[in-house]
This record gives structure tokens, sequence and C-alpha cells, in this order.
């Protein structure tokens, strides 16, 4: 009786362990996957600043302007533009 | 043994030291209950914040509000972190030296911001929304007492002033105030969650305490604009504005098929980006909320009442004399013609050929075309504030009414409904419901508003006004056929017409063989000379119109106008 007892005991023991060891590694991850969230906040507040930023450089009046001084482009006139008619080559579709 | 006979443990106490000992114990207690009070009564606000510095354990989740996109992607407004100063009045306390460097942090004028700081306010309030990064950078550098930085969401329009009339804008708490911002403020929305934790030594999250309410981002919004075009149309109407003089204006590009606003802009404009020195004046998009006299431009549909009932045929010759007397109203022609063809009353907008045709109707049959063609309805963009116009009941109308509403006068529309009600002649017949936002194209009904053979004829009509002889020979696109209407009506000023106060429109389609795009332009008060719909508004539509078309690639109606053209198809190019 008295073996069975220890062997309850031991048993015991290294379940004890167990727990302690799956408690800390739950909250290992746990600290892991919070970290994860507040990085992909920050990536995602990073991704909304450079599609600002994009916006902005890609605004219209700017893009207007920088076309007409810096590279000096102009709408073409009528009589510079060719009108191509008939049916352009058809796309190949995959096999 | 017996103990009571020992003198050594007998006990023999004093009373006074049985007082003084209980005393003491009640003085103690005092002071205990005293400080419990003050920690819990008087002084919770301090501690409690302090407590939760330490382990905020009730976290509030942010969530942005969602993003506004044109239909190709290009952003128009957006959400996105930046930092404010708060400060709480019971905490803080600055060095003369922190003071002066707070001030020249921000920028503002020490004595300005000892006046902030004195605020006597229960909690707390704000010092500065929004500081910048470098200047939240040396605020925390500073640790000044009392004083904190909090993380808010700051609305960005990209695009500015360009599509500002369309997207709107929020107030400093987020809430749409005016335009798309207002209209989906309940699907813009982000709703904060909430989540309750355990908190460890080093900062770290341990676990959840309670279920987590998780954080609702806001959704994005696709509208139907196009940054192109609308940026377009903003450009050639702000230079038509200067160059007439005028005082404002609008113009509203509608995809003919689709009911879709492509771009809708205002003069005055206003910079969303900017909420200081916000004036209600331009901030309004006269396109939806503002009404006026439409004039000629509602000619069409008097022309596409008498061809419906059969009464005329386009070609059907009518007596045009330079004056027609109805009731004590004498309708005049400006460029008279003896004889005229219906289409020709539109092409040359002969007030009393107008005139004659709609007296050819009873007032509830003509009003029931304006009816239809969404006079006096609301459009139904869903836009905050739109205007439904006026169109009384025809049982109202006196002849001279009646009369004068043939030439647009009696009756008001808002430039939206104005190019909506044209949609009927750009479609076959069929109006499509308008839409701000990007719609794919199986999920919308149109409503018939006249069969498909009068909208062709009233088209044809209206494609002779830009041709040799009409009155909007300024509005033709190069390579392209053009229908529509030139329109000048005198301004109603105090209930009376003004001899010398014009609203210029123009309301037309391209091309006109199977039209994709319907624009309408209307331009408040030209004083720069010209004051004809067809030389002031009309080049704006021809720059919108012609850029549009390129826009979108759609390919020429008229190719004989424009250019030269090779006539070979591109796979034998080679051959040649």
């Amino acid at each position: 009786m008295s073996r069975l007892n220890v062997v309850l005991a031991l048993m015991l023991v290294v379940c004890a362990l167990a727990v302690i060891q799956s408690q800390h590694r739950a909250r290992s991850y746990f600290v892991e996957l919070e970290r994860l969230k507040k990085e992909a906040r920050v990536l995602d507040e990073q991704w909304g600043q450079l599609q600002l930023e994009q916006g902005t450089w890609a605004n219209p009046a700017r893009v207007d302007t920088l076309a007409r001084t810096r590279l000096g482009l102009v709408p073409p006139p009528p009589e510079r533009i060719h009108l191509e008619t008939g049916t352009p080559a058809k796309p190949v579709s995959a096999p | 043994m017996n103990y009571h006979s020992r003198k050594l443990l007998k006990l023999n106490l004093a009373p006074w030291r049985m007082a003084t000992v209980g005393s003491l114990l009640l003085v103690g207690l005092g002071v205990v209950a005293a400080r419990a009070f003050y920690l819990q009564g008087l002084n919770t606000a301090y501690l409690q914040g302090k407590g939760d510095a330490v382990s905020n354990r009730n976290l509030t989740l942010p969530a942005h509000r969602g993003q506004i996109t044109d239909r190709n992607g290009q952003l128009l407004a957006i959400s996105t972190p930046v930092e404010s100063l708060w400060g709480r009045p019971d905490e803080l306390s600055l060095s003369a030296e922190q003071h002066a460097q707070l001030a020249r942090v921000l920028g503002v004028k020490p004595q300005a911001l000892a006046k902030t700081l004195a605020r006597k306010t229960r909690g707390e309030f704000s010092v500065r929304r929004p500081v910048t990064p470098e200047q939240a950078a040396r605020i925390t550098a500073m640790g000044a007492p009392g004083l904190h930085l909090r993380r808010e969401f700051r609305r960005y329009y990209p695009a500015g002033e360009v599509a500002a009339h369309v997207v709107g804008f929020t107030n400093i708490d987020d809430l749409g105030q005016e335009g798309v911002e207002r209209a989906y403020q309940d699907w813009l929305a982000g709703r904060e969650g909430k989540r309750q934790i355990l908190r460890d030594r080093r900062g770290n999250t341990i676990r959840d305490l309670a279920p987590i309410k998780t954080a609702q981002m806001g959704g994005n919004l696709t509208l139907a604009l196009d940054l192109n075009i609308q940026y377009l149309a903003h450009r050639e109407l702000a230079a038509a504005i200067a160059k007439n003089k005028a005082k404002g204006g609008s113009v509203v590009v509608l995809d003919a098929k689709t009911g879709e606003i492509l771009a809708l802009a205002n003069q005055p404009i206003f910079n969303p980006n900017n909420r200081r020195n916000y004036k209600p004046g331009p901030m309004r998009n006269r396109a939806v909320i503002d009404t006026f006299e439409p004039g000629s431009t509602v000619k069409p549909f008097v022309a596409a009442a008498v061809l419906e009932r059969g009464l005329y045929k386009s070609g059907s010759v009518i007596d045009t004399p330079e004056t027609w007397r109805v009731g004590a109203k004498l309708v005049r022609d400006l460029h008279p013609h003896p004889q005229m063809t219906v289409s020709e009353i539109i092409q040359k907008s002969s007030n009393v050929g107008a005139v004659k045709l709609a007296m050819s109707l009873t007032p509830q049959q003509y009003w029931d075309v304006l009816h239809r063609s969404g006079f006096g309805e609301l459009p139904g963009s869903g836009f905050p504030g739109e205007t439904a116009g006026r169109l009384r009941n025809a049982d109202t109308w006196k002849p001279v009414e009646h009369a004068t509403m043939a030439y647009g006068y009696g009756l008001s529309v808002s430039l939206l409904q104005l190019t909506r009600a044209y949609m009927a002649f750009a479609n076959d017949g069929e109006v499509m419901p308008l839409s701000f936002l990007k719609r794919e194209p199986q999920e919308i009904m149109g409503e018939r508003v006249f069969s498909p053979g009068v909208a062709r004829e009233v088209r044809a009509m209206m494609e002779t006004v830009t041709q040799e002889g009409g009155t909007g020979m300024r509005t033709r696109v190069p390579g392209y056929r053009v229908a529509g209407k030139t329109g000048t009506a005198h301004k109603l000023v105090d209930g009376r017409y003004a001899p010398d106060r014009y609203l210029s429109s123009f309301v037309g389609m391209a091309p006109a063989s199977n039209p994709r795009l319907i624009i309408g332009v209307v331009i408040d008060e030209p004083s720069g000379g010209v004051y004809y719909g067809g030389s002031v508004a009309g080049p704006v539509f021809a720059q919108v119109m012609a850029a549009s078309l390129r826009q979108l690639a759609l390919p020429p109606d008229a190719p004989e106008s424009a250019t030269h053209i090779t006539q070979h198809p591109l796979r034998t190019a080679g051959d040649a």
C-alpha cells in the first residue's frame, strides 16, 4: 500500500511540474501573440501613412503641374492624333 | 501550586492605564479611518489615474474610421493616428523653465500657454490637438508632470479641395459633418473594443480577465467618383469662373449607362484638411443643394412631350413670329426666324416656338412629363441636404406660367437633378438611379421615362444644337458627336428677374451615337461680358467631355472631323 502511495505522490509531483511548465509556455505564447498583434497594428498604421503619402504625391493637381512645367508635356493637337481602326489582335488564351 | 498566592503575578492595574491604552487605540483607529476616507473619498481621481498608469487593466481597443477611395482605388480620405497633448489640472506643475520650453515647442507665446494651462476643469483637458511627431518626441523628453500624450485618429484628405464637396469632412471628434462622410457615418465609423487584462511587473500582458470585446474597424467605401475626371472638372470649372468673373458654378459628370456620379465639382471651394477658417458658403455642395431656374435647358422636355403624344413630328414646321402674346406676357425671341421646325426650335432655342409647343399640351400633360423626368422630386442620390427643387401642381398653373415654364421659368431644379433628367435622352428613355458609390452594372434597374424612339429623336435634335447654326457651337468635341442644350436664365433677385444677372448653363452628352457620359455645367453670374450658356458653360463642357472621353478611351463616333485615320487592321500592319 505504501508503495502505491509513493508512486502516486511521484506522479502528482510530475503532474504539478507539467502544469507549471504548460502554464509558463501558455504565458510566453500569449506574450508573443500580444507582441505580434501590436506589430500588426503598427504595420497597419504605417501602411495607412504610406497610402496617404502616395495619395499626396499622386494628387492630380500636382501631377498636372509637374507634367506641364518640369516635363513640358502638352495635350496633343487633333492633327497629331492618329486613329487606328480595325480589331486589335486577340489576346492568346491559355491552353 | 497556588499562583494567586504569589505577589509577583497578581494583576494590579490602575484604572487610568486602562483608559490611556483604550483611548490610544481609539485615536489609532480614527487616524486609519481618516486616512482611508482621504484616499477613498477625496483623492480618488488622482490615485485611480496613478493605479491605471501602473497596470492599466482595462484597455480600450482603438478602431479607426474606414477609408474612402475613388473608383480606381485612389485615396480620398484616410484616418491615421496622431498624438495630441492633454493636461490634468490637479497634477500640473511646470517650472518656469519647462513652461518656456513647452511654449517654444508648441510655437505659442508663454502668456497664451499660461492661459491655456490655467483652465479649471474637472478631469482632463486638451492642450493641443494634434501635435506633430517631432513635438511629441520633445514633449515626452521634457517629462513634465500632468502633461501626457494621447493617440488619436485624424482624418486626412489627400485629394484636398478637388473632391471636397463630395467627400465632405469630419469634425474633431471624427463625426461626419458633410458629404459622403456624413451620409455614410454609420458605415464608416469604427466601434472601439474593450478588454480586461492582467499584467506582470514588466508590463507584459499575461492573460485576459474577461472575454474580449473586439474593436470593429470602420467599413471602407469606394465611390463612383473618378479622381482624374473629377480633377479635370475642377480645373476647367475654376478656369471658367476666373475667366468669366463669375460668382460660382458647378459641374456634374454622370455615367449615362449606370447613373454613377463620376465627378461633381463646385466653385468656390474649401480645403477639408484645414479645420480652421471654416465658412459655410464655400462648403455648400451647390450642385446638389442649390436650385436655379433651368431656362432653356428645359426645352427638350417640351419637345419630348409633344413628340410622345404625336402632336408634332421633329420636322413639323411652326410659325414663330418675333413676339407672341400669352395673357399679359409678351414672349420674345432674340434671333427670330419666321418659321421653324420642332428640331430648329431646339437648335436655335426659340422661346416663341417652345411656348407654342407647350401650349398645345394641357398643363397636366406637360406637368406629367416634367414630373416623370424627376422635376420636383428628390433625385435620390442619398447626399445630405439634397433638394427636390420646385414644380407646382398643374391645377395651380395660370396660362402665363404654363407658357414661361416652356422656357424654364417658374420651376427650379438642382444641377444634379437636371443632369439626371437628361439621362432619359442619353439612355434611350431610361433613367438609372443616381449613385455616389461605385456599383456593379448588373444590380441596377432603370426607370422608363420616354420610349426609345422619342428619346432618340430628341437626342438627334439636341445634336443639331452643337452644329452649324445652333446655340452650342462652342461645345464641340473633336472626333465625337455631341448632343446638348444651352440655357441662359435671368436670376431671380428679391422676387424680380434681374436684367443683368444670369445663370449660364449647358447640359450635354457624348458620344451622341450611344451616349456614355452626361455633363451638366452651370455658371453663376458671369460678368466678363458674355453670358450665353453656349459661350460660358459650353467651353467647360467641351473641355471636360474631351478629356473624360479620352480618359475612358471611348472610340470616336465622328472620326471625319478628327484626325488622320489609319484604315487598316492592326494585324496586317506589316503588309502595307
